[in-house]
């Protein structure tokens, strides 16, 4: 077997390197691990401590609470008022409106925040609960800062629709009082709805928001200069990072979907592409706040509505005959036809939003569930062999995970660019009959 | 009881999606086969189409969550 020679030869040359290789990659899956397990004891509730809290107060035993992992995640994919990297917690300005009380501006630093994004101090009646800012409904508690129990209390409490919401209390005074979330706009279809104050905050999102748009400013002007200053030379640097992706963006995506008209909505498919993409891959860094803000529904819906309002008001003529009397269609037709197509015209952008915010949440929580089945299978702690097998386990799918989520943030980013390109070339076509 | 009835919506729209981006992607692998020089055009159609699938499910989705 001549032919097999070099082949064994090769072989035989390079085991120490892989050895070596795979030393490396065991050694940084147990590091990876390990550190999932330094993040666990952190969280741990330590029953002593807690329990003599609760007696100073008077507010009776919380209530053990089995591990829920997709609450769990909800939670920490959720925008928050402070800015938690790794143990450390950066406070964000707080903008808070109450009807009947007036503004209150003053820094989330206040609340003095734990491991929990929980603070134990009251400013203005209101409290940080998981990191997100709440008021107290009772009228009558203390304004200014005040002193309250060190984490607050979930209890079931059904709502008007008779539907069981986890709302929290705070203990103050040996009393329990109920808090409200802040107001959203969503008229309570996700259980939400105007409550008793408005939050106009920094939040984390708005926080990474502007961390993105700074980073994307300086990267594009500082690309710009050194096309002005390079003319004519190849690209170097940071232009040779921006370049394929802004040709590919331009070739593939404004280019044939736009015709001749590519050259006037270039700019904002650029600045749609690049600033989904950067928060997308922004919000993959792991230990960095986490921040999910284009898996919240708000930031997608007004990136929609951006779209919605570029589509339909550079529309022309064709377009709209299009929607309200399709041209060579029987009139029977179009009498079910035009409903149809009028309210395409709003789900086209819905869609836009719900895909991102779909793609991007549902990323962030397989990631936050996969480290939660470790508290799952170890029983919250108690057995420690199969949290240890399972923290190895899920560190593997987290990390394959994130590789793909990685390809999603590229491939949702493109999808966003390439349909609003699609919609706005279907409403800009020259009628060709 | 409304949990687990949305989570049958749900699967049932996922079904219908997983049809629908599983035909997509088998024929753009055999049109990929066919004329390989194309690959370019034929993966931007690809994920274009898989996204308009993606959509219809997502709504699905939506109105599962929403209707109790």
């Amino acid at each position: 077997m001549p032919t097999f020679a070099p082949l064994f030869k090769k072989r035989a040359e390079m085991p120490q390197k892989i050895i070596l290789m795979r030393r490396y990659f065991l050694s940084f899956i147990c590091l990876l691990s390990l550190s999932v397990f330094a993040f666990s004891q952190e969280h741990q509730e330590n029953p002593t401590g807690e329990g003599q809290q609760e007696v100073e107060h008077g507010c009776g035993e919380q209530a053990e609470h089995e591990f829920d992992p997709g609450a769990t995640a909800f939670h920490h994919i959720a925008d928050q008022n402070i800015y938690s990297i790794g143990p450390w917690n950066f406070p964000l300005p707080c903008f808070l409106y109450a009807p009947g009380h007036g503004w209150s501006v003053f820094s989330s630093g206040k609340f003095h925040a734990d491991a929990h994004g929980n603070g134990h101090v009251a400013v203005d009646g209101y409290v940080l609960v998981e990191g997100m800012v709440n008021r107290i409904e009772d009228a009558s508690f203390p304004m200014g800062e005040v002193e309250v129990g060190h984490h607050p209390y979930f209890q079931k409490v059904k709502n008007a629709e008779g539907v069981e919401k986890d709302i929290a209390h705070i203990c103050y005074n040996s009393h329990l009082y109920t808090t409200r979330e802040r107001s959203t706009a969503d008229g309570g279809l996700f259980g939400g709805g105007v409550t008793n104050f408005y939050d106009f905050s920094l939040t984390k999102n708005v926080t990474s928001m502007i961390i993105i748009f700074a980073l994307l400013s300086w990267m594009f002007l500082s690309v710009a200069k050194a096309y002005k200053q390079r003319d004519g030379m190849a690209p170097k640097g940071l232009q040779g990072f921006i370049e394929p992706i802004f040709l590919f963006i331009q070739d593939e995506v404004a280019k044939p979907f736009l015709g001749h008209k590519w050259e006037q909505y270039l700019p904002f498919l650029m600045a749609l592409f690049f600033f989904i993409l950067g928060l997308n891959l922004f919000g993959q860094i792991p230990f960095l706040g986490g921040s999910n803000v284009t898996g919240n529904l708000a930031v997608t819906m007004v990136l929609a509505i951006i779209t919605f309002l570029v589509v339909n008001l550079s529309g022309n003529k064709h377009y709209w005959e299009h929607i309200f009397w399709m041209p060579g269609v029987p009139a029977w037709v179009k009498i079910i036809l035009t409903p149809v197509e009028i309210l395409g015209v709003f789900i086209k952008p819905m869609t836009l939003m719900l895909r991102l915010f779909a793609n991007i949440t549902a990323g962030h929580m397989v990631m936050v569930i996969f480290v939660g089945l470790i508290f799952v299978f170890s029983e919250s702690g108690i057995n420690a062999g199969a949290g240890y097998g399972t923290a190895v386990g899920s560190t593997l799918l987290t990390l394959f995970m994130m590789s793909i989520e990685l390809l999603v943030a590229f491939i949702q980013a493109f999808v966003f660019t390439i349909l609003t390109a699609s919609y706005i070339g279907a409403a800009t076509e020259e009628a060709h009959h | 009881m409304g949990g687990s009835i949305a989570a049958i919506g749900m699967g049932l729209a996922v079904i219908g999606a997983g049809i629908g981006i599983g035909q997509i992607g088998g024929k753009a692998m055999e049109a990929i086969a066919r004329q390989p020089e194309a690959v370019g055009d034929i993966r931007a159609n690809m994920i274009l189409t898989a996204a308009l699938v993606e959509g219809a499910a997502l709504i699905a989705i939506v109105v599962s969550f929403l209707v109790k």
